[in-house]
């Protein structure tokens, strides 16, 4: 498998990640090179092996259904870039 | 030309939790903004999301009540996209391995007629925040008290076919997830929320492109969203042109769907296991335990009405639909009274009484009790159903109790027989001529002297007693 500079342009856009045209070239080399890594893997015969989902072989940790948490919300809108009654304010979003 | 409809449903069901999925935090509904959101539910860095084991054990019950497929370890996973009211950047939901697999769930239609509808998967996700746009002219305004809210997607297959069959089977889920408990059903507060994705195909053609309605908040509207986007892909088709794969916003104001374009490129979401979470086992002995712990179903209750009841197919649907309907009418007939009478008057005068209203049965100003000695004195002759409907109403409106009521108005039944001889002697004296035609044959005139009988004694004479005195009478 291999990219073109449009689907790294592509997924860039999905991670908002912003990539100059002139990085452009750069980046999808250095991405192909990783891919290529990883065909290295579909070299072995993985037909009897179950997919893994966690390198750890446990299951999830449950907790009770309890209310732990206080209401902190005046210092963690004390640090966001802005806020009013009581909401996060963020650029208005179009639907 | 005929088009075939092809309806599948998402739900979203949020699960009647006390605290979040992954958090500690409150999910309580109508508390001041933000106030219940924590560093989990803010996705700051360094936190460890940790699943609430009674999320999974609510998953669990509904798998067990659509006789699905339970997968013993599913996985958690990541969906990428960028919303303001998404603070991590992704949702924690399931994609490979959902906690619930195939399913079914059996569903009534108008016709009489059941049919099945199969439930593709459900799994356990998140909810996200709230973004408010009307607050503010220049801002968006975010709440995240909803964020982390567990969720329960219920994803049907596409076998539905037409608007009506949508709203039987959502209503169906509706009553289902009452019945077990595990999410409060409340629409307007977003608790149930419907997903429509349609599509139209020419009999017997492969499956159409479909579209995928969103913004639903009512049976009503789900049923009204359905079948506009069903004419408008059919005109477009009829047209030559064709369908496009998009996500529709419902508009209930101008009744109208319109494309969503903001939400078509990201239609990527990279989904991948999300390395905070372990795979979620799920023991045998956990589920012998859930099993043990459900209630009666609906479906195992309308067979029951049925079937120990003599209530007809029909009755018994509707009284199991809802579980607070179901819940009063058993509370009626668990103290003694008539299992058929009770059907007619909770699906007749109450029911009618509550629309009227807009009341819901919980509310009802007339308690169980108070229908269960009403219906009571009618089958003891204390009065008639006539009768009955004046004393409902006037404790509907707050008069007292049925037996204060019956008291104050003197509404008892006369028992008295030869009273009611005496005044059933004066009407067939005084009307001498419909006596001749009725002993002529015309025997609907017995209707008449009934209604005379009825009209002298204010209504209190019993009906069954008056027809057998007229009929000696006049033989």
């Amino acid at each position: 498998m291999s990219l073109d500079n449009n689907k790294v342009k592509e997924i860039a856009f999905l991670a908002r990640l912003s990539i100059e045209d002139s990085e452009l070239e750069q980046s999808t080399k250095e991405l192909n090179n990783i891919l290529g890594l990883m065909d290295q893997l579909g070299e072995i015969d993985t037909g009897g092996a179950e997919p893994m989902a966690h390198p750890l072989e446990m299951s999830q940790r449950l907790r009770d259904d309890q209310v732990t948490e206080k209401d902190l919300s005046e210092e963690f809108q004390e640090i966001a870039p802005k806020t009013g009654s009581n909401h996060f304010l963020v650029p208005t979003v179009i639907e | 030309m005929t088009w075939e409809t092809v309806i599948g449903l998402e739900i979203h069901s949020q699960l009647k939790t006390k605290s979040k999925i992954f958090s500690g935090a409150s999910t309580a509904f109508g508390a001041t903004a933000n106030t219940q959101a924590c560093a989990v539910d803010l996705g700051y860095p360094g936190v460890l999301p940790v699943l609430n084991q009674e999320a999974v054990k609510m998953a669990l019950s509904f798998g067990l009540s659509v006789n699905a497929t339970i997968n013993k370890n599913s996985i958690f996973a990541r969906k990428n996209y960028f919303y303001p009211d998404l603070p991590k950047g992704y949702q924690i939901s399931q994609f490979e391995i959902p906690i619930v697999g195939n399913g079914v769930i059996d569903i009534s239609l108008e016709n009489g007629e059941n049919k099945l509808v199969g439930i593709t998967r459900a799994h356990l996700e998140e909810d996200a925040g709230k973004s408010i746009h009307d607050m503010y002219d220049e801002f968006t305004a975010i709440d995240l008290n909803r964020a982390g809210t567990p969720l329960l997607e219920i994803v049907s297959e596409p076998d539905m076919s037409s608007a009506k069959e949508a709203v039987a089977y959502a209503k169906k889920i509706h009553a289902l997830v009452q019945y077990i408990d595990i999410c409060d059903g409340n629409m307007q507060e977003g608790s149930f929320r419907c997903d429509a994705n349609v599509s139209v195909r020419k009999h017997g053609d492969k499956l159409g492109t479909r579209a995928e309605l969103k913004n639903i908040n009512s049976f009503k509207f789900l049923e009204k969203a359905i079948n506009l986007e069903v004419e408008r892909q059919i005109d477009i088709l009829e047209e030559g042109g064709s369908v496009v794969q998009e996500t529709r916003l419902y508009d209930s104001i101008k009744n109208e769907t319109r494309s969503m374009r903001s939400k078509e490129e990201a239609n990527d979401y990279r989904y991948f296991p999300d390395p905070d979470l372990l795979p979620v086992a799920v023991s045998e002995e956990l589920l012998l335990e859930i099993k043990k712990s459900l209630p009666e179903l609906p479906t195992e209750k309308k067979l029951r009405f049925v079937e120990q009841l003599g209530l007809s197919s029909y009755d018994a649907e509707i009284l199991t639909s809802q579980k607070e309907v179901a819940d009063y009418f058993e509370a009626v007939i668990n103290k003694g009274a008539d299992a058929k009478l009770s059907a007619n008057w909770v699906m007749g005068e109450l029911s009618a009484a509550l629309n009227k209203n807009q009341v819901e049965i919980n509310d009802s100003p007339i308690p169980s009790n108070e229908l269960f000695v009403l219906i009571s004195r009618i089958t003891d002759n204390t009065i008639s159903g006539k009768i009955a409907k004046d004393v409902f109403k006037l404790m509907w409106e707050g008069n007292g109790s049925v037996d204060e009521i019956i008291e104050k108005q003197g509404l008892k039944q006369m028992t008295d027989s030869s009273a009611l001889e005496s005044i059933i002697d004066d009407i067939i004296s005084n009307n001498l001529d419909q006596v001749k035609q009725y002993k002529d044959g015309n025997s609907k005139l017995l209707g008449f002297f009934v209604g005379q009988v009825m009209k002298a004694t204010q209504g209190k004479a019993n009906p069954k007693q008056v027809n057998q005195i007229l009929n000696e009478k006049l033989s």
